[in-house]
This record gives structure tokens, C-alpha cells and sequence, in this order.
């Protein structure tokens, strides 16, 4: 038994002392591998009488456990230890800077943003988004519109000419989005509910024109579309655009050749230092024209004007950008300058949304 | 148009403010851009009297002036020769802004004499150049009374923004009658009266034109007056000349001006005496010329009218006079013209000739035919007043046309267009306080005054602008289906706003650039046709509609280099030009990267990387932007090189078949580089979202079964050696075409050259996935597949096995 005893000790002495896993398995061999110590006591259990047996057996047995637990325990600790070296050597400086995303640094320019808003604040009104190119004829942007050929209205617009072609034809660069106003009035019967954004050019540069800019044109066609429904449009969308409870307008009487009655609306706002709040405040701002279209306009579009009626409006998507998140210049927009599209750029993923609030 | 405010009071009685004058105009119409009261530049100049000046008593040129301006005595030192005592002048108090020598007046000392004020001159308050002494005013100038109401200065300019359908407020008359109609009060313009002519009009008028042009000039009125006295206009004429900003000439011109004012009524006078013979009113002659008033020489073709005596043309009609005709101080006998010209004709005769006039202005308008003939009488009226001599009898050519015109206006129409319901009284009343005559039976006659009134709309128009806008109650618009909204974008509008968030996304930042840039420009990135060139460009480096949106971005790229942000990543949607048709426009998406602007991230980066953008980061821009867009990639052609612009070695088209070439990506050629006057490398692609296929049209929302192989795939590895000049991609196809049924996956992840690999050889490592469908692959079946990928890939590219 003293033996067994003394077994013992060494055995879990040199678990205990074994610094890693090759050592701990070279203890295990040793002592409970097929040569091991512990493994010929148990073999030498068979030749021994039963009563020896019996003692010896839960003796042996007793030790076995002992060490197998010993080992199994050392085995953990020696795990524990090395997975603990192994993070400390895997350690990282997690202040150094990771690759930035382009969710990031990507900028989606004001103009975008904007037309986005109003296209969710008119399409819940019910209407569709209707586009015309560029180049247009004198035909669409003036004559079907009612300006009269050499009328001063024309001069109103510092217009951008092609040469003429083959037929003599002078095709422009559209002045205003109007000319698509035209085109769907031609192409589709009424009740016509549109908004037509884009791309429009004048020649005319200066702190608040650029040579070409962006408009929204708004069309309502049917048997009693009148001015009172355009004001309750014009004021719902302007209380949705500028996110204001109240907004206060002004319709003054103007002339547009295209409308009759016209008018340019005014908002009133109050205007500290850089800027501008809406639904408050002692002074009014242009921002857009609009009227009922003229029975001539309904005519060149082959509608008649004793049947359908409609109103139309037109506003520059650039100015009140400005007005809604205070760029101060107009040219910035066109510059492609990166610290103005960083600061005055909206997140990629910053879609408006009537649900979720048009700037977030 | 501007004017004042006594000036409107002579044709509108009235007890309403200023304030209330110009609110009312903004009201009904005639916008208020600029109200301006001279007076408030002379406030606190009064007229002062002055009680003692003596010598200085330590300065020879200066004076000591004790000055009562109603107050206490004031003392100020004057250094002006004139200063007396006894005499009246302009005295300015300590606080005063004294706007010849923009300064604000303080307390002085002069010599060791206080000074509490200032004795001005003429020029001190810009009146005129006049600096050589104080003003001497005449002695019963009323002490303490401000200097700006005694002149008669104190007269408000109120200018409005006049719309070009209103020749009527042209006037101040026409302005005087809106804001009658408007409750402002009462109009009192006077109809000029006949004058009795002595003696018959030796000169005579002859309308000489085709048949199809007498529209040019439907009435001629001439008069002559002669002994007259010409010399400077009164006073009363010349301030209000000068506020509004015409420059007083003398008497006659003066009349003619102010009756184009007052009365939106152009007139003409010539010296009698330098005309010769009769005058002949005609189209010009191609290259005729005429000396105009305003001194220079003009060449005409025969689109202008003109008015010729025997010499030749004496003034381009209703635009300018002509130097040769016109009157001076010498002028006895002046000829008063009174005409009707054809708008369209004098606004593109204007136009052709760069003039423009206060008669142009009016003409092209449309000058009321009515007053032709109470023009002319009112000039010669105000002719005799002001210079005497004796009338002739008027002459007229032609016929002034009635000019009214007769609308259908059912009373309704003002409820059907506006939703406003007016009394019918109230809305005639304001009718007939404009010049409308109210017929019966639903017509109503619009004034010889208003060309503008088209149809009942008009007339609706002239009602509610007087009545007030804001009398119009708001009402909202229904839906026309109670429904929830429909989607209304077309494929092209969904395409374009995901382009822009997904470009967005890569981290690159969106730009607007012009739809203009130079021609050269224009040529280099396939543009460059004439029919797509301004005919009259804002500048020359913008004259060309563009073909690509990458001109644009690289010129944005280069400014933002010059700021210092040389590594930048730009990108545009929008539109380019393939000709002036109206299909013709394309929305193109457009990246652009700069320096080190790299897709995974710009600039050095401690993890590594950092080197120069490069045509793949073009191209994983490119691939990103169509997987956003949901297009399939499996049929894209990747086809190397491209357009001039573009790196030949370093670019490729993108295309859906030869017929189907949807956009292109790779780094900017050098020479393109050098062209547009940038340094690089420039990665950049370009996407036609026209050209892009649409998806499917599919029956139901439902995706497609899922197929999941229950069994494990299995990834081996192969090194190939090839012929350099062999497309990677090549080899990839030729492993997917060897076994499609298994081969689920070929992909590059390894292209090396050098040491190990023969000269002109490359070896191209590609992982291939194979993915069985119904049991598990024994090795030989796997060993077979590997083989006949080696094979294929022999076979398709010459490839060989690295060993």
C-alpha cells in the first residue's frame, strides 16, 4: 500500500508539474498508457487471489480515478492558460482606423435629394412624374404655350439656340419645364395629374442665375380643377416641403403667357442673419408662378377649353433647395466643389419618405 | 416703370398713403421692385439763416457762423467764400450724413473754434458739381423747414416690375386708373382737348407700303408748330424727368418724354427746318443708313420701318429719332409726330438693331391706337404752353383702328376658374372702373388700351386680381380614386434614383456638372456634332451639349485638385446628347475616380493598400452599380479596349452582344489626359440606363423554388500556365464549359509572372467549385472531372497544368 501511496504523490506531482500538453500526455502515458505504471498494476490484479484481488482491486481502481482526474483537470488549466497566451499575443491596437465604408463618404447632391422630396410629397397627392428632353422645339417651349412669335414675353427668357437644321427647324434648349406640360396634354387624355422636375436653361449668369438650372412644373387637367384647388395645393405642398405645421402665402396677380389668371406666390418667412424660417416672421419670398392655363394652351393641345380646365405651376427646385437647407449660392451647386457636396450632400441611404419624414 | 408720387396724384385723387399706394400696386399686379424717397438722402439738411458770420480769428480763409435753424443758435466754422450774414443756406446739425463727402458729421474744432455743423454747397449733397461756395438760397427760404421738402425733392420714386402684357401701366395714368378700380381713389385724367389748327400742315405724309405690310403703320399724325421758343423744360418737368432717370434735353424733347410717361403715348418731334420735303414712311433699304439720337451710326435692311423726308431716312419709327432731325435750342418749327407702329415688327426691328428705348418699349407692347390722335393734341397743347407758337392743322395718314374688343364672358366663368363667388355687381363695377364696357348678353368690350384681354379668362383675371387674390378660398384637390396611391415611376425614373443611392453607397459623392463643355471636349468623348453646338454659348467652354458625363466630372475632378483634394471620387445621373432629336437625350451614370481615390477607401492606409486608382476599381464600380440595378451579368461581354479616350490596354466596353453596347469602364487614356489639361490616373465608367435590359415580365411576385443540393460541394484548386496575351476569363469559361452539370463555381485567385513561369507565359490560378446534385462524388469521379476542365482548357486557351 505504501507503494501505491508513494505512486500516488509522484504521479500527481508530475501532473501537476507537467508545463504544457506534450508533458501532461507524456505523464499520462506513463502512468495509464498500455506500459504505463498504473496500467501493469491493473494488469497484475488477474494473478492475484480474490481476497488480495478485492483490496487491491479498489485500491489500484481508486488510484486510476485519482489520476485520471488529476489529469483531465491539469488538462483544462493548461488550455486556460494557453488560450489566455494566445489573446495576449493576439492582441491589437483597436484605436488605429478601419476601412471606411462608402456608406460613409458618399454624398447624394441636393438636387437629387430635393427632387426626391417633392416627388413623394406629389405622388401621395396623386400625381405621375413626367419628363421632356432638353432640346426642345420653339414650337413646344413658346408657340404651343402662347407666346405669341416676337412677343416681349420671349424676351423674358434669355434663351439657348442650335443653329438651324436641313428643314430650316432652330430647335432650343428649353427655358422652363413647361414644354413637357405640352407634351402630356398631348399625349394623354385628361384627368391629368402630373410633375414634370428637370434640367432648364437661360442664358443668364450671376450670384442667383446659373445658365442652366432645375425646375418642377406641375399640371392638373379635368372638368373642375380652379384657382382655389391650385392654392390648397401649392399650400399643402409647401407645408410638407419646408416640414412647417403653418405656412403663410401670398398669390400676387403676374402675367405668364401660358396662364390666365397668373400669378407668383410669395412665403412668408423671417430671415436672421444666414437664415431663413418659414411660418413666421414679417417678410415674403418669391417662389413660384402659376395660373390656370390658357384656353389657348388647351386649344394647341386639342383640348376644349369650355370642357377641361386645369392650373399649372412651375417652381425652381435649385432655389428652394436653398431656401429649405441654406446654401447661400446658386453656382456652388454646379461646382462639384467635395467640402460643399460633404456638407451640403445627404447620406447615401437618406431616402425621403412621406413615413418616415422627408429629412429624416 | 417708374414714376412719382405727385405724378400718380395728378391723375388719382386720392387721401391713401404712400404705404397703402404701394401695397395696393403689389396687389393687383403691378409688382413694387424699388420705392425710393430722395428725401431721405437730405435728411436733417434744413434750411438755415445765417445770423452772424466774422472773420475767424485764426484763419484768413475761414468764417465763424452763428446759424438759426429754428432753434438755438448754432456756431460752425465756414471756410466758404460766400458766407455772409443775413443770408440763407442748407445747414446740416452734428449727426448728419452728408452724402458728397460720404461722411457722418461730428463735433469739430477748427483753429480753437468749436463747430457744431455745416454750412453745405451744391456738391456737399450731390446736387450738382457746384463746390465753390455754400448754397444761396433767396431770402424768403423758410428757416427750420427741411431743405429736401422745400426743393421739392421730397417726391417718393416707386418703380414697378411691369409685366410685358400690360402696355396700359406703361402710364402713369394706366397705374392711376388700376389703383382707382382698386378703391384707391378717384382718376382724374384729363382727355387732351382738340387744338384748333391755323393753317394746314405743309408737310405732308405718305404711307408707302405694299398691301400686305399696311399693318407696319396704320396711322401717321404730324402737326407742325411753328415760331416756337425752345429752351430748357420748367423746373417742375426736369425734377420729375430726373428722378424717374431720363436726362432733361430741352423743352420739345422733354414733352415727348413725358407724354411717353404719362401717357404710354411715344412721340416724335423733328426740326421743321431740316426736314426736307415730305416725309415718306416705308421699310428701310438693305444698307441705308441713319445717324440715330443717341449718336451712332446704324445700317438697316428693309425689316426696320423708317420715316424719310427727300434726303433719306430722319428715324428708325418708333424706336429712335434720328441726330439730323432733331431739335435744339435753335429749333423754331417743330414737327410733332404721333404714329402707330406694328409690335412684332418694332420688337424684332429692336432686337436686330440692339436699341432699346422707352418708345420701344411701349410699341412692342402695344401703344394704345386710340390716344394716336389725343396725343398729338395733347403734345401741341403742352408744345404752345410751354415754347408758344402757332398750330397747324393735324395730318393724318392711315386710320387708327378702334382697338376695342369684344369678349364672350358668361359671368360664371369667374366661379368655374377660380372657385370664387363674387357678386355679379361688385365684379362689373370693377369692369367698368378698368374701361371694360359691360354688354348684355354675356359680352363684355375690352378697352383700346388693353391688347392683352385674349378671351373670357382674361376678363376673370381682371376681376380677381382687383377683387384680391386672397379672396379665393382654398379647396383641396381629391383623389381621383379612393385607393391607395398606385406606383407612377417608369422603369427609367426607378433605375435613375437607385444609380444615384448605390453610387452614393460606394462612397462616391454626387455631382451636377453643366450640360454644356467645350467643343474640343465635346470631340474627344465621340461628340462634336455641329447640330448639338450653341448657337449662342454663355462661354466658349461651354458651347457643346455633351456626349458623356465624364468631361464634366474630370473638369470637376481638376478644380477640386486645384483647391488641394486631388484624390476625389465623383459621380453623375443625368443626361447626355446624341443629337437634337427628341430621342436622341440618354440618362447615363457616370463614376470617376482621381489619385488614390480607390474603391475600397482613398488615400494610404495603415492596413495597406493606398496605391493609385486603377481600371478595376472602374470596373468594381461598374458592376456594382448593375447589381444594384438587379441586371443580369451572365450574358455581359467584357470586350477589351474602347474608345480614344480611354487606355487601350487598360478599358473595356461593356456589352450585351455587338448590337447592345450599354456603357464602358477603364483609366482615361494620356493623351485625353493632356487633352483636358489634368494629371492622373482617372478610373472611370460609364453606364446608358436606356440601353439596359429590362427585367422580365413575370405573372407573379412569387421568386423562383430555391434548388439546395444536399450534398457537400467541393473546391479544388488548379495553376495554369499561358500565353500571356490569354484573357483570364477565357480560362474560366473553358472550366465552367467542362462539366456544366458540376462545375458550379471558376474563379481567378491568383495571376503570377517571373521566376518559375517561362517569358511571355503567365500562370493563372483559378479555384473551381463542384457542386453535386444527387450523391456525393467518389475521388475518381472527381479526379475525371479536374481532367476534362485541364483538357478544355488546353483545348480553348492552350493552357497547361503548372507542374
Amino acid at each position: 500500500m505504501t507503494d501505491l501511496l508513494e505512486l500516488e504523490s509522484q504521479t500527481l506531482a508530475a501532473i501537476d508539474g507537467a508545463g504544457d500538453e506534450a508533458a501532461l500526455e507524456a505523464v499520462r502515458v506513463g502512468a495509464l498508457g498500455k506500459k504505463g505504471v498504473i496500467s501493469a498494476l491493473l494488469a497484475s490484479l488477474g494473478k492475484m487471489s480474490p481476497d488480495e484481488r478485492k483490496i487491491q482491486g479498489a485500491a489500484i481502481n481508486g488510484l486510476k480515478d485519482k489520476v485520471s482526474e488529476a489529469l483531465a483537470a491539469r488538462k483544462a488549466a493548461l488550455k486556460a492558460k494557453a488560450r489566455e497566451a494566445q489573446l495576449a499575443a493576439e492582441a491589437v491596437d483597436v484605436t488605429l482606423p478601419a476601412r471606411v465604408s462608402g456608406l460613409e463618404t458618399g454624398r447624394i447632391h441636393p438636387i437629387t435629394q430635393v427632387t426626391d422630396e417633392l416627388t413623394a410629397i406629389f405622388v401621395d397627392m396623386g400625381f405621375s412624374i413626367a419628363e421632356g428632353p432638353d432640346i426642345e422645339s420653339d414650337d413646344y417651349n413658346f408657340t404651343k404655350l402662347n407666346f405669341p412669335p416676337s412677343h416681349p414675353a420671349r424676351d423674358m427668357h434669355d434663351t439657348f439656340f442650335f443653329p438651324p437644321d436641313a428643314s430650316g427647324e432652330r430647335k432650343l434648349l428649353r427655358t422652363h419645364t413647361s414644354p413637357v406640360q405640352v407634351r402630356t396634354m398631348l399625349a394623354q387624355k385628361p384627368p391629368i395629374r402630373v410633375v414634370c422636375p428637370g434640367r432648364t436653361y437661360r442664358s443668364d449668369a450671376d450670384q442667383t442665375h446659373t445658365p442652366m438650372f432645375h425646375q418642377v412644373e406641375g399640371l392638373v387637367i379635368d372638368r373642375t380643377a380652379n384657382l382655389g384647388q391650385l392654392k390648397w395645393v401649392l399650400e399643402e405642398f409647401c407645408k410638407a416641403f419646408f416640414e412647417v405645421p403653418h405656412v403663410a402665402m401670398r398669390f400676387r396677380p403676374s402675367f405668364f403667357p401660358f396662364t390666365s389668371p397668373s400669378m407668383e406666390v410669395d412665403i412668408q418667412c423671417r430671415r436672421s442673419g444666414g437664415e431663413i424660417r418659414f411660418g413666421e416672421g414679417e417678410d415674403w419670398l418669391e417662389i413660384l408662378g402659376c395660373g390656370m392655363v390658357h384656353a389657348n394652351v388647351l386649344r394647341n393641345c386639342g383640348l376644349d377649353p369650355d370642357v377641361w380646365q386645369g392650373y399649372a405651376w412651375g417652381l425652381g427646385i435649385d432655389r428652394i433647395a436653398m431656401l429649405k437647407y441654406g446654401m447661400p449660392d446658386l453656382r456652388d451647386f454646379f461646382e462639384a466643389d467635395i467640402r460643399w457636396l460633404d456638407h451640403y450632400g445627404f447620406r447615401p441611404l437618406d431616402l425621403p419618405t412621406l413615413a418616415g419624414g422627408l429629412s429624416g | 416703370m417708374k414714376f412719382t408720387l405727385s405724378w400718380l396724384k395728378d391723375h388719382l385723387e386720392t387721401s391713401a398713403s404712400l404705404d397703402e399706394i404701394v401695397e395696393a400696386l403689389t396687389r393687383i399686379g403691378l409688382e413694387v421692385e424699388n420705392l425710393e424717397n430722395p428725401a431721405a438722402k437730405y435728411a436733417g439738411f434744413v434750411v438755415a439763416r445765417v445770423i452772424e458770420a466774422r472773420q475767424h480769428p485764426n484763419a484768413d480763409r475761414l468764417r465763424v457762423c452763428i446759424v438759426d435753424a429754428d432753434g438755438e443758435p448754432v456756431q460752425v466754422v465756414c471756410g466758404a467764400p460766400n458766407a455772409r450774414t443775413g443770408m440763407k443756406s442748407v445747414f446740416s446739425p452734428v449727426g448728419t450724413y452728408i452724402p458728397g463727402k460720404k461722411i457722418t458729421l461730428t463735433k469739430g474744432t477748427i483753429r480753437g473754434v468749436d463747430s457744431n455743423g455745416m454750412l453745405c454747397s451744391a456738391a456737399e449733397l450731390e446736387l450738382s458739381e457746384d463746390h465753390t461756395g455754400i448754397i444761396d438760397l433767396p431770402a424768403d427760404a423758410p428757416v427750420g423747414v427741411p431743405y429736401a421738402t422745400y426743393a421739392g425733392l421730397d417726391d417718393p420714386v416707386i418703380e414697378i416690375n411691369l409685366t410685358p402684357n400690360r402696355p396700359d401701366a406703361t402710364a402713369v395714368s394706366g397705374i392711376a386708373r388700376d389703383l382707382a378700380a382698386a378703391g384707391l381713389g378717384t382718376l382724374k385724367t384729363k382727355a387732351p382737348a382738340p387744338v384748333a389748327g391755323k393753317f394746314d400742315c405743309p408737310v405732308k405724309v405718305r404711307l408707302d407700303f405694299a398691301p400686305a405690310d399696311a399693318h407696319l403703320c396704320p396711322a401717321f399724325a404730324l402737326r407742325l408748330v411753328r415760331g416756337v421758343k425752345n429752351g430748357p423744360s420748367p423746373e417742375w418737368m426736369q425734377k420729375r424727368l430726373r428722378a424717374i432717370g431720363l436726362r432733361p434735353i430741352n423743352a420739345l424733347v422733354d414733352i415727348t418724354n413725358y407724354v411717353t410717361f404719362d401717357r404710354g403715348r411715344p412721340l416724335h418731334v423733328f426740326d421743321a427746318a431740316k426736314v426736307a420735303g415730305d416725309l415718306t414712311v416705308r421699310r428701310a433699304r438693305k444698307g441705308e443708313k441713319v445717324l440715330a439720337l443717341d449718336g451712332r451710326l446704324y445700317e438697316l435692311d428693309d425689316s426696320a420701318v423708317v420715316i424719310a423726308d427727300e434726303k433719306g431716312v430722319e428715324s428708325i419709327a418708333g424706336i429712335m429719332g434720328g441726330e439730323h432731325t432733331g431739335c435744339d435750342e435753335r429749333t423754331t418749327d417743330v414737327l410733332i409726330e404721333s404714329a402707330l407702329w406694328d409690335p412684332v415688327n418694332i420688337a424684332q426691328s429692336g432686337r436686330k438693331l440692339g436699341i432699346v428705348t422707352d418708345a420701344r418699349y411701349r410699341f412692342e407692347r402695344g401703344v394704345d391706337p386710340a390716344f394716336c390722335i389725343p396725343g398729338a393734341e395733347l403734345a401741341t397743347e403742352m408744345v404752345i404752353e410751354l415754347c408758344g407758337g402757332e398750330p397747324s392743322r393735324l395730318f393724318v395718314a392711315g386710320a387708327p383702328p378702334k382697338g376695342t374688343k369684344l369678349v364672350d364672358f358668361p359671368f360664371s366663368e369667374v366661379r368655374r376658374l377660380t372657385g370664387l363667388d363674387i357678386p355679379k355687381a361688385e365684379g362689373e363695377a370693377i369692369l367698368a372702373k378698368l374701361g371694360f364696357a359691360v354688354l348684355s348678353d354675356d359680352k363684355v368690350e375690352a378697352p383700346s388700351w388693353r391688347p392683352d384681354i385674349d378671351g373670357k379668362a382674361d376678363i376673370v383675371e381682371q376681376i380677381v386680381r382687383i377683387a384680391g387674390l386672397d379672396r379665393v378660398p382654398p379647396n383641396p384637390l381629391e383623389r381621383l380614386e379612393p385607393s391607395v396611391a398606385k406606383p407612377v415611376l417608369t422603369l427609367l425614373q426607378k433605375r435613375t434614383r437607385t444609380a444615384k443611392r448605390a453610387l452614393a453607397a460606394l462612397g462616391l459623392r454626387e455631382a451636377v456638372t453643366w450640360s454644356f463643355i467645350a467643343e474640343p471636349t465635346a470631340e474627344l468623348f465621340g461628340g462634336g456634332n455641329p447640330a448639338l453646338a450653341l448657337a449662342n454659348p454663355i462661354a466658349a467652354d461651354l458651347s457643346d451639349m455633351r456626349p458623356s458625363l465624364i468631361p464634366g466630372l474630370a473638369a470637376a475632378a481638376e478644380r477640386n485638385a486645384r483647391r488641394g483634394f486631388r484624390d476625389v471620387a465623383l459621380f453623375e445621373v443625368g443626361q447626355i446628347f446624341l443629337g437634337t432629336g427628341e430621342r436622341d437625350q440618354r440618362v447615363a451614370a457616370a463614376a470617376l475616380r482621381r489619385g488614390l481615390a480607390k474603391a475600397e477607401g482613398a488615400g494610404r492606409h495603415w492596413l495597406g493598400g493606398g496605391g493609385a486608382v486603377d481600371v478595376f476599381d472602374a470596373k468594381a464600380d461598374a458592376f456594382a452599380l448593375l447589381a444594384a440595378l438587379g441586371v443580369p451579368t451572365g450574358g455581359l461581354q467584357i470586350v477589351p479596349g474602347g474608345a480614344r479616350f480611354l487606355h487601350p490596354g487598360r478599358s473595356a466596353r461593356l456589352q450585351f452582344g455587338p448590337q447592345n453596347v450599354i456603357g464602358w469602364f477603364g483609366q482615361l487614356h494620356p493623351d485625353a489626359l493632356e487633352a483636358l489639361d489634368m494629371e492622373g490616373p482617372i478610373a472611370a465608367f460609364e453606364i446608358v440606363l436606356d440601353a439596359l435590359p429590362a427585367p422580365k415580365a413575370r405573372s407573379t411576385k412569387a421568386k423562383a423554388k430555391l434548388e439546395r443540393s444536399e450534398f457537400m460541394p467541393v473546391e479544388r484548386d488548379l495553376a495554369f500556365v499561358v500565353e500571356k496575351s490569354v484573357p483570364a476569363a477565357d480560362l474560366v469559361r473553358a472550366a465552367q464549359a467542362a462539366e456544366r452539370n458540376l462545375v458550379a463555381a471558376a474563379q481567378v485567385f491568383d495571376v503570377y509572372e517571373g521566376q518559375g513561369v517561362p517569358p511571355g507565359r503567365k500562370s493563372v490560378a483559378i479555384s473551381v467549385t463542384l457542386q453535386p446534385k444527387d450523391r456525393t462524388l467518389t475521388d475518381a469521379e472527381i479526379d475525371a472531372v479536374i481532367a476534362k476542365i485541364v483538357a478544355e482548357a488546353a483545348r480553348k486557351t492552350g493552357a497547361a497544368l503548372r507542374g
